[in-house]
């Protein structure tokens, strides 16, 4: 109880605190920007983290509901004339019911494979978004208002943590990371598997719309690309980053890597070269992530066919 | 364990620190003897190419203006950033130029998305961006048909070209029944083949087909097999000469014969050398500029760049170096270097004279100028005709 | 009909690109199983030395080829030494995001290099096309040739992994590396023979490809890298005729879609169809189902 209150009083400093740096102009539209593409990505990445990091399900398709979201959105809010609100949670059910309809297939399937399903998804998303001209199609969606603001960010960011922390240390939780421990077992003990492995898609589908929802309401544009495979693995790479399975770490690895980002800035000819020797000398020197707890178990196994690549 | 976690840590506090330092070091540069602009360019990611290519123009442009005194007897400092061809990472970009280094103006991206993008960054800091290859008409004039005050574009826009190339081919070719192959992925192609699919219907003619393909593609013969099935009497193929180049040698190896029509994206030296010199006849395309063009600012240009860069000059180098000097233009009649009066100054355009053209600027800050129409012979342009705008 | 036939000419040419590239992405993946991101760049990296020896050097086509493979196994010996084998106990996705990290950094130090431009490759190969039933069928000489190099390489990759030792070597490490080291097989050498054949598997296809659509850019190698990855799976990953199967048949699909009327949908067709095969198939289509032992 005690630690709640600290926390909650600790949130709304920050929030206040931000908010009037915000408005006296101290933190200028460079730096609003990048602490607003923070928190889309901290609510991505907490997202992917309870399908991959908890629940154990290896998914490449992130941000093809991170489009839906954002597609949804700007659909409502710029052809429709909804309210935001409206907009943000017709986009949340909407990628949620996405990943119910893609995770109910593809969930049966195992480590690679269904990261290779999961990447489909995606491209298929895209291809499709590429085609449907009343959303604008490869042009483009345009002019999309901009609702999103420095209080929908916090809110949403807020309550994505601990909406799905919360979800972790409750019953369901539990069952999604014994599924990541041992499927087998988890499934000996009683637990429907698949209904937890379709849930923990849905509710990490259902976040991602979200952010896309926040993304398109604040940058005005978007278009396909921009969720294309390379969007699913930069998700990807925060949440292994920061640590499969550690909450923490995602919020981490989301604000450092836009650190990291930013400086790479300075240097545009090379910047993707360094990004990736970075990349590089993080999976070799801590493979678990910044915040990782230890070795999992997770995919030791690989697909069917058990190809044991493990020394242990 | 505990060493490999220090050394992590280590790792994100030095970098935390280094960019921390280059943020306070951009943010406090002394612009005074300096004349800042962003250059804003995909120099990394799925069209660096084009990119590149501008950039290379912009900075050759910039760099002799620096030779020949710069402006105000200022050294004009391009300030380059790469955008990854990602629409978040333009905007973020942008708005780092804008706010950060306090340039006076914004020049580039390459393609309208990354433009679009980029909109939001120049508006709210109401600094002038303009872009050399954004083609989009709704770059320039939003959703409700109001201009935007703050962007330019000095290229011809989708509409203009796609209608051009239309009646080019009702009314100077003749020919009623045509095919369409667009780049799906690209927003110039889709916008190129509406406009032309629109006037070519209105007017009488036949659309038989509308296939695509997607950029990369390098392998085009199953979509030119059925094209060829429907007997088109022409084919239009929005894109660029990467991979039209292969459509045209692909599809005249499978003895589709029929003319081909495009636009402003065939310009390239490099279409001559995809498609092969032999089969390259019978493609019809707009242009800004032609190379063949002995105008002494033209050769000039073209010997300078192979000075500089090694490679001849395409379309895109030719573009990006005339928005360098478009920006000189401008800023001198602007009188001093601030942001307001150069957008003032960039609307106000006249008769500006550059390599791929005389541009004046109208009241949708789109160029107005003329077109040339190129038709390839056994891989070498030859000028056709010349179009002067309505 | 001739429309039809003309199509499954095109669709065979096309597929045998992905069947080559796919071969060496399903050797290092029925080895280490790892999704090896880096293996088209590596293609890419093969059109490269392809391009610079017939465009400096003025070699010609069959030694361009030689060294060009020889290049990308030395590459992926030295990619395997480097960057796969600290990772080799770790998770899998850390190792597949190592293999992005590869990727990348092969892709852009190459833009950095030799820019992002496409380069056209010189005519090494004589094109020579063949008519039949009156010009209403095209093949072109190429064509032909990539497939026979295609059929050549796996029918020789067949027999090493199957007739001889090193091949004897790798079976044993794919199916239980543990075993196989305690049976005295060196490990390390036989992975780095895995990589160093997958690579200058890639650097042949890498070349072919220069040859036949005879233009190359750094970026080349990660649209035809996924693709092959999708035959690789398609026909049942680790399986050599599986990756052949698996290339053509996508070759195929594509091919047919875009005949069709499908062209703006081919991708999405080719990876919904690789989603009904897992789901139907996981283990592909010429895969053996094994239960997984508890």
């Amino acid at each position: 109880m005690k630690k709640n209150i600290i926390s909650f009083s600790i949130l709304t400093i920050i929030y206040f605190l931000v908010k009037i740096l915000l408005d006296i102009g101290i933190i200028d539209s460079y730096l609003q920007l990048n602490i607003f593409l923070i928190g889309i990505n901290i609510i991505l990445a907490v997202g992917l983290n309870l399908i991959t990091g908890f629940t154990g399900q290896f998914s490449l398709g992130h941000a093809a509901f991170m489009s839906i979201g954002a597609y949804t959105s700007a659909v409502f809010t710029a052809k429709l004339g909804q309210s935001f609100i409206v907009a943000i949670l017709v986009s949340g059910v909407i990628a949620a019911f996405a990943g119910i309809f893609i995770g109910i297939p593809t969930l049966r399937l195992k480590g690679d494979y269904l990261a290779i399903a999961t990447l489909g998804f995606g491209e298929i998303v895209r291809i499709i978004a590429l085609n449907i001209d009343y959303i604008g199609g490869a042009i483009g969606f345009n002019d999309i208002p901009q609702y999103t603001n420095w209080t929908w960010i916090f809110m949403m960011t807020v309550a994505t943590v601990f909406l799905i922390k919360h979800f972790i240390n409750s019953y369901h939780g539990r069952a999604c990371i014994a599924i990541r421990e041992d499927e087998i077992a988890a499934e000996a003990m009683g637990i429907n598997t698949t209904f937890y492995k379709v849930l923990a898609f849905a509710i990490g589908a259902f976040f991602a719309g979200i952010a896309g929802s926040l993304y398109a309401n604040y940058f005005y544009f978007i278009k396909p690309d921009s969720f294309g495979f390379m969007k699913s693995i930069d998700i990807l790479v925060i949440v292994v980053f920061g640590g499969m399975g550690s909450i923490e770490g995602s919020i981490l690895g989301a604000i450092l890597l836009s650190i990291i980002s930013l400086f790479l800035q300075g240097i545009p000819e090379l910047r993707m070269v360094v990004y990736s020797v970075v990349l590089f000398a993080i999976m070799v020197y801590r493979p678990t992530g910044l915040l990782g707890k230890g070795e999992f178990k997770l995919w030791k196994k690989g697909a069917e066919r058990n190809v044991s690549i493990e020394s242990k | 364990m505990n060493k490999k976690l220090l050394g992590a840590l280590s790792l994100v506090l030095i970098l935390s620190l280094i960019s921390g330092c280059t943020a306070k070091t951009t943010g406090n540069q002394d612009n005074g003897d300096t004349i800042k602009v962003g250059v804003n360019y995909e120099l990394s990611g799925d069209v660096a190419t084009y990119g590149q290519s501008l950039s290379d123009g912009v900075l050759l442009a910039i760099e002799e203006i620096n030779k020949n005194g710069g402006v105000f007897g200022k050294q004009i400092q391009p300030i380059k950033v790469d955008n990854k061809s990602e629409d978040t990472e333009s905007a973020n970009v942008s708005t780092r130029l804008a706010t950060r280094d306090k340039v006076v103006a914004l020049l580039g991206p390459a393609t309208s998305g990354n433009t679009k993008a980029a909109i939001p960054a120049a508006t709210q800091n109401k600094i002038p961006l303009v872009s050399a290859s954004a083609t989009a008409d709704d770059v320039t004039v939003d959703s409700n048909g109001n201009v935007r005050e703050y962007i330019f574009k000095t290229c011809f826009s989708d509409s203009f070209q796609g209608v051009m190339m239309a009646e080019f081919a009702l009314n100077d070719l003749n020919f009623k029944n045509a095919a369409i192959l667009a780049d799906s992925t690209s927003d110039y192609a889709k916008g190129l083949s509406k406009a032309f699919k629109e006037t070519f219907t209105s007017q009488g003619g036949k659309i038989l087909s509308e296939e695509a393909y997607q950029a990369k593609d390098t392998d085009f013969k199953a979509v030119l097999t059925s094209l060829k099935g429907l007997n088109p009497e022409v084919l239009f193929v929005p894109g660029y000469y990467e991979e039209v180049g292969l459509i045209v040698r692909q599809a005249r190896e499978l003895g589709l014969d029929v003319p081909i029509l495009g636009a402003d994206g065939y310009e390239s030296p490099k279409l001559t050398e995809i498609a092969g010199k032999g089969v390259l006849n019978d493609v019809y395309y707009s242009s800004h500029y032609s190379p063949m063009d002995d105008a002494e600012e033209v050769v000039k240009f073209k010997e300078d760049f192979k000075a500089r860069y090694g490679k001849e000059a395409d379309a895109f180098n030719a573009l990006g170096y005339d928005l360098g000097y478009f920006f000189k233009d401008a800023l001198e009649r602007a009188g001093e270097v601030n942001s307001e009066k150069l957008k003032d100054a960039f609307a106000s355009t006249k008769d500006f004279k550059g390599v791929t053209g005389t541009v004046s600027i109208d009241e949708n800050h789109n160029p107005v100028k003329s077109v040339t129409i190129i038709e390839m012979k056994d891989g070498v342009p030859t000028f056709l005709k010349k179009l002067d705008p309505k | 009909m001739e429309q039809l036939l003309q199509q499954l000419i095109n669709g065979i040419s096309l597929g045998s690109i992905y069947a080559l590239i796919a071969l060496g992405y399903t050797m290092v993946y029925g080895i280490i199983n790892l999704i090896n991101f880096a293996h088209g760049d590596i293609y890419m990296i093969g059109a490269y030395v392809g391009f610079a020896l017939t465009t400096f050097l003025g070699l010609g086509f069959f030694p361009s080829l030689l060294i060009s493979m020889l290049v990308c196994s030395i590459l992926g010996m030295i990619i395997e030494k480097v960057a796969y084998k600290p990772i080799r106990n770790s998770t899998r996705i850390a190792a597949l995001i190592t293999a992005i990290s590869v990727s990348l950094f092969l892709e852009y130090t190459m833009v950095y290099f030799v820019k992002p431009d496409t380069r056209t490759f010189p005519e090494v190969l004589q094109s020579k096309i063949l008519t039949l039933f009156n010009g209403k069928i095209i093949i072109d000489l190429k064509n032909i040739y990539i497939i026979l190099i295609t059929i050549l390489l796996m029918a020789g990759l067949q027999y090493v992994v199957h007739k001889t030792k090193v091949g004897k070597a790798m079976r044993a490490v794919s199916l239980d590396k543990n075993a196989a080291e305690l049976m005295g097989v060196d490990v390390n050498k036989t992975i780095s023979y895995t990589f160093a054949i997958g690579s200058s598997l890639a650097g042949a296809a890498g070349v072919l490809v220069g040859v036949y659509y005879n233009t190359i850019n750094p970026l080349m190698g990660v649209v035809p890298g996924l693709k092959a990855f999708v035959a690789a799976v398609l026909g049942g990953i680790g399986i050599i005729p599986g990756a052949v199967f698996g290339g053509f048949f996508l070759g195929m699909t594509e091919t047919l879609v875009s005949a069709y009327g499908g062209s703006v949908f081919k991708d999405a067709v080719a990876f919904s169809i690789l989603i009904i095969v897992l789901l139907i198939k996981p283990n592909g289509l010429l895969g053996k189902t094994i239960k997984e032992k508890v």
